[in-house]
């Protein structure tokens, strides 16, 4: 029995958010501070031929290209995006010359005349020759297996760009400090923005970032951040005072990341009696003007893109694909949304061409333990595909309830997901996370740069250390994540948070507690004085990773998930209005019930807006709709009644069991409400399932 | 422009047409009302107008001479909505919570789930899916 873990304590962060106390990047003022704009690209591709400023320059700071002391070069995994356009445009609203004024009203009206020589840019990734990344996996002999086959079933599948709308835009304030800079911001990574500042502003200078409370993030502040700050930093430089910058809505959405659209064709081998003998899969994704973080999202994609489920003979070829539209990053989920959209319903398409039940096909190929993944990695005992599915199933009475639906305007389906949780492969090794506890007089302090974006970091850290140390909640304390105080735990992405910073500071806990024999930490504070533990994250032992051939242990451990909706449809507007979701998930086992029910319920909202209303409209390379008006999330009245099931399993590489939730619940209902779709005899393979896109398919 | 701030007789010296959101976090610095869109869409800014939820970015701040204005702050660290929003977890990263509360305490008592749906519909949350958000209410506002 554990106290707090597994319990539903207060967020730590609770009483600050529910009074308005709580203070965001856009809530700081600092005295003297300017207020920062960005004067962006308004063509797609080109040259800059001149800059003019057309407007009384009192006031006013100035930076462009030329002011950068470091590189210019927002160092990701590649160097190639300036911070700021030198000569050569590659997309629309990219960052060219950066003003910065006390009076919002002179900044804005600042006038801005820029002539480009234009060229013809590329907007379909299907017709770029820019390959930004290419990725292989193979398993057996495809093409042999192909003749074992009874039934081929082939398919293609689109998924658009989807936008995060975390409801807090992009923001930061610079401030001037002695020899260097330090930023407060709405950032996920504040070490991604150390590094990037390092480059731009050079080494030798001192750096510090500061994570102000997040209003969101969803991957959409894991590296743009980076941009943003580096653009309040040279502003604040060269005023010499501080510098904010806080995107509006608008220029939020034209301008920073969004989620990859993918084009993912499936060829499969199937028996008559429904195993899986051959899959064939080709993923492409648009990765936009640079290649920010879509290596790696490539690279969860293609290892999700065989689904859950078992077949000897697996190819997944994955290209990701330059065009001049703003870069394509970071968005929960991190490329298997996509992917897993592609399997699901191609999953649905082969139950129709075998005349079999979809639910008998799943539970047939479901990966069990001992089977293996694409990459050939060994299932074991914490491999749950056939314990969500069969649960999910059992508890809406799914077969029954698809019978009952036939005839009318409602409808259900089914999908069943994973996620592999950490960093893929090695990366967790190459991390080298740290964390650290400090005894204090009060209790104990963690200091982590892991951020709180909304998910409970705090919250739950601070359980996983008062229940192994033996001390309550309360005397936990959690250090705002500022670089110069706090250890590196590594960027808050990839669902690792909880299981691989939890796990480091579990470990940190348990020797401080040794440290601590029988007294508290005030009793052992007061007699001989503070002091901290730091340790570093060590992987399973057992993990093999081969980064060239794309072969084994690509996860630590995988979570699972089985999404049933049940959706009703109006016949002659198409409006879809989704009914009820059941979520049935499995990821270890929760440390905080009431913040992973909530995660597993933002999450599902979500994935409903990615499946049914948020469509990103693309005109000259831009978006179109960069509005809340006419780019829908979910509201209150959109979203269904939710049903979440946590089954236990729990992992031992996690602390207490826990394995990564966060981008599980993304995974699952785009796939769930196409299938309910399609048994509406509706041919649908692309989301999102606007009105329009399902008149188009009725009409067919 | 002079009005009831929080309970309190205020003159404010901003420009008639400025946002109210901006006169009440600049001028009166108080920032526990958001700005998420700047088009009231997403009701962050939501501030009660003579009791009535009003997204404070569309209005100007002519329009609120002699009313009576309320936002969060107004409501202390006490309130119950405050309190069930942090027990049921109906804040995640809290940029919408402030507007929320505010929304929701125009709804009367023992509200059905539509009601709620209804009451909310103009106050986006990316994080919560809604669902701890209607806990919390109903545990406030059902006898």
């Amino acid at each position: 029995m554990t106290r707090w873990v597994g319990a539903s304590v207060p967020r730590k962060d609770g009483i600050a958010k529910a009074t308005g106390q709580a203070r965001y990047a856009d809530d700081l003022v600092f005295p003297g501070m300017l207020h920062g704009r960005t004067v962006r690209s308004t063509i797609p591709r080109g040259r800059v031929r001149s800059v003019r400023l057309d407007f009384d320059l009192a006031g006013f700071t100035v930076v462009d290209h030329r002011d950068v002391p470091g590189r210019n070069v927002c160092d990701l995994i590649e160097q190639d995006q300036p911070f700021l356009v030198e000569r050569d445009v590659r997309h629309m609203a990219e960052p060219i010359l950066l003003l910065a004024h006390e009076d919002r009203e002179r900044l804005l009206g600042a006038n801005v005349e820029i002539e480009y020589d234009a060229e013809p840019p590329v907007f379909d990734p299907l017709k770029s020759d820019g390959v930004l990344k290419a990725i292989d996996i193979v398993k057996g002999d495809v093409d042999a297996a192909f003749a074992a086959a009874d039934v081929i079933v082939e398919g293609t599948y689109r998924t658009g760009h989807q936008e995060h709308v975390y409801i807090e835009p992009n923001g930061v304030v610079a401030v001037p400090e002695e020899d260097g800079v330090v930023v407060y911001g709405s950032v996920q990574c504040p070490f991604y923005v150390i590094k990037a500042l390092k480059s731009l502003l050079g080494a030798h200078r001192h750096i510090r970032v500061v994570q102000t409370e997040t209003g969101g993030g969803f991957g959409g502040k894991e590296e743009y951040p980076s941009m943003i700050a580096g653009h309040a930093a040279l502003l604040a430089l060269k005023a010499g005072r501080p510098v904010k910058i806080v995107y509006d809505r608008v220029e939020d959405m034209v301008a920073t990341t969004k989620r990859h659209p993918s084009i993912v064709r499936h060829r499969t081998g199937v028996t008559r009696d429904g195993r899986l003998v051959a899959m064939d899969v080709e993923v492409v994704l648009d990765g936009g003007a640079y290649v920010t973080l879509s290596p790696v999202v490539l690279s969860r994609g293609c290892i999700h893109g065989a689904g859950p489920y078992r077949c000897d003979h697996t190819r997944i070829r994955g290209r990701a694909m330059f065009t001049n539209t703003p870069p394509n990053g970071a968005f929960r989920g991190f490329g298997a949304p996509q992917t897993e959209f592609a399997v699901e319903v191609h999953m649905e398409r082969i139950a129709e061409a075998l005349g079999m039940d979809s639910v008998t096909l799943r539970e047939i190929n479901a990966l069990v333990p001992g089977d293996t993944t694409a990459t050939g990695q060994l299932m074991r005992d914490d491999c749950s595909a056939r314990l969500v599915l069969d649960e999910a199933v059992r508890r809406t009475d799914f077969r029954r309830k698809r019978e009952t639906c036939r005839g009318t305007n409602r409808a259900v389906g089914l999908a069943l997901f994973y996620h592999g949780a950490g960093f893929t492969g090695s990366g967790e090794r190459t991390l080298n996370s740290k964390a650290r506890l400090d005894l204090t007089e009060r209790g104990v302090r963690i200091a982590v740069g892991s951020t709180e974006i909304g998910q409970g970091t705090r919250t739950m850290h601070a359980q996983i250390v008062a229940e192994a140390m033996g001390i309550p909640y309360d005397v936990i304390e959690v250090a705002q994540p500022d670089t110069s105080v706090v250890a590196d735990s590594g960027p808050t992405v990839a669902s690792r948070t909880c299981m691989v910073v939890g796990k480091i500071l579990e470990e940190c806990a348990l020797e401080m507690r040794a440290r601590l024999g029988s007294m508290s930490p005030a009793e052992y504070f007061a007699k001989q004085g503070g002091f901290s533990v730091l340790k570093t994250y060590e992987p399973p032992d057992w993990i093999e990773w081969d980064e060239h051939a794309y072969r084994g242990d690509a996860y630590a451990t995988f979570a699972w998930g089985c999404d049933v909706v049940e959706l009703e449809i109006d016949r002659d507007t198409f409006e879809v209005r989704p009914i009820a979701l059941t979520a049935v998930h499995e990821f270890g086992r929760p440390i905080h019930p009431a913040l992973a029910q909530g995660q597993i319920e933002g999450g599902t909202a979500q994935g409903m807006g990615y499946a049914l209303l948020e469509q990103v409209v693309m005109r000259n390379g831009v978006m179109a709709n960069a509005q809340l008006t006419n780019y829908v999330i979910p509201t209150s009245l959109d979203t269904p009644d939710f049903d979440v099931v946590m089954l236990e399993n729990p992992y031992p590489g996690g602390p207490f069991g826990a394995k990564g939730l966060g981008e599980l619940p993304m995974d699952g209902p785009a796939p769930a409400v196409v299938n309910a779709l399609r048994s509406l005899a509706l041919d649908v393979r692309e989301i999102p399932a606007t009105p329009e896109h399902l008149a188009e398919c009725a009409s067919r | 422009m002079r009005f009831t701030l929080n309970g309190e007789a205020r003159e404010a010296t901003s420009a008639p047409m400025s946002r109210l959101l901006d006169v009440l976090r600049e001028e009166f610095g108080l920032t526990g009302t958001k700005e998420g869109c700047g088009e009231g869409e997403c009701g962050a800014c939501t501030v009660l107008v003579d009791g009535d939820p009003v997204c404070s970015c569309l209005v100007p701040l002519v329009q609120v001479d002699g009313a009576a204005v309320q936002t969060i702050e107004g409501l202390g660290d006490d309130h119950p909505l405050q309190h069930t929003f942090m027990s049921e977890v109906g804040a995640q990263c809290g940029i919408c919570t402030p507007g929320m509360i505010m929304a929701a305490l125009s709804l009367g008592e023992n509200p059905s789930l539509d009601d709620i749906k209804v009451a909310l519909a103009g106050n986006l949350c990316r994080c919560t899916g809604y669902a701890a958000i209607y806990r919390a209410i109903m545990k406030v506002k059902s006898a």
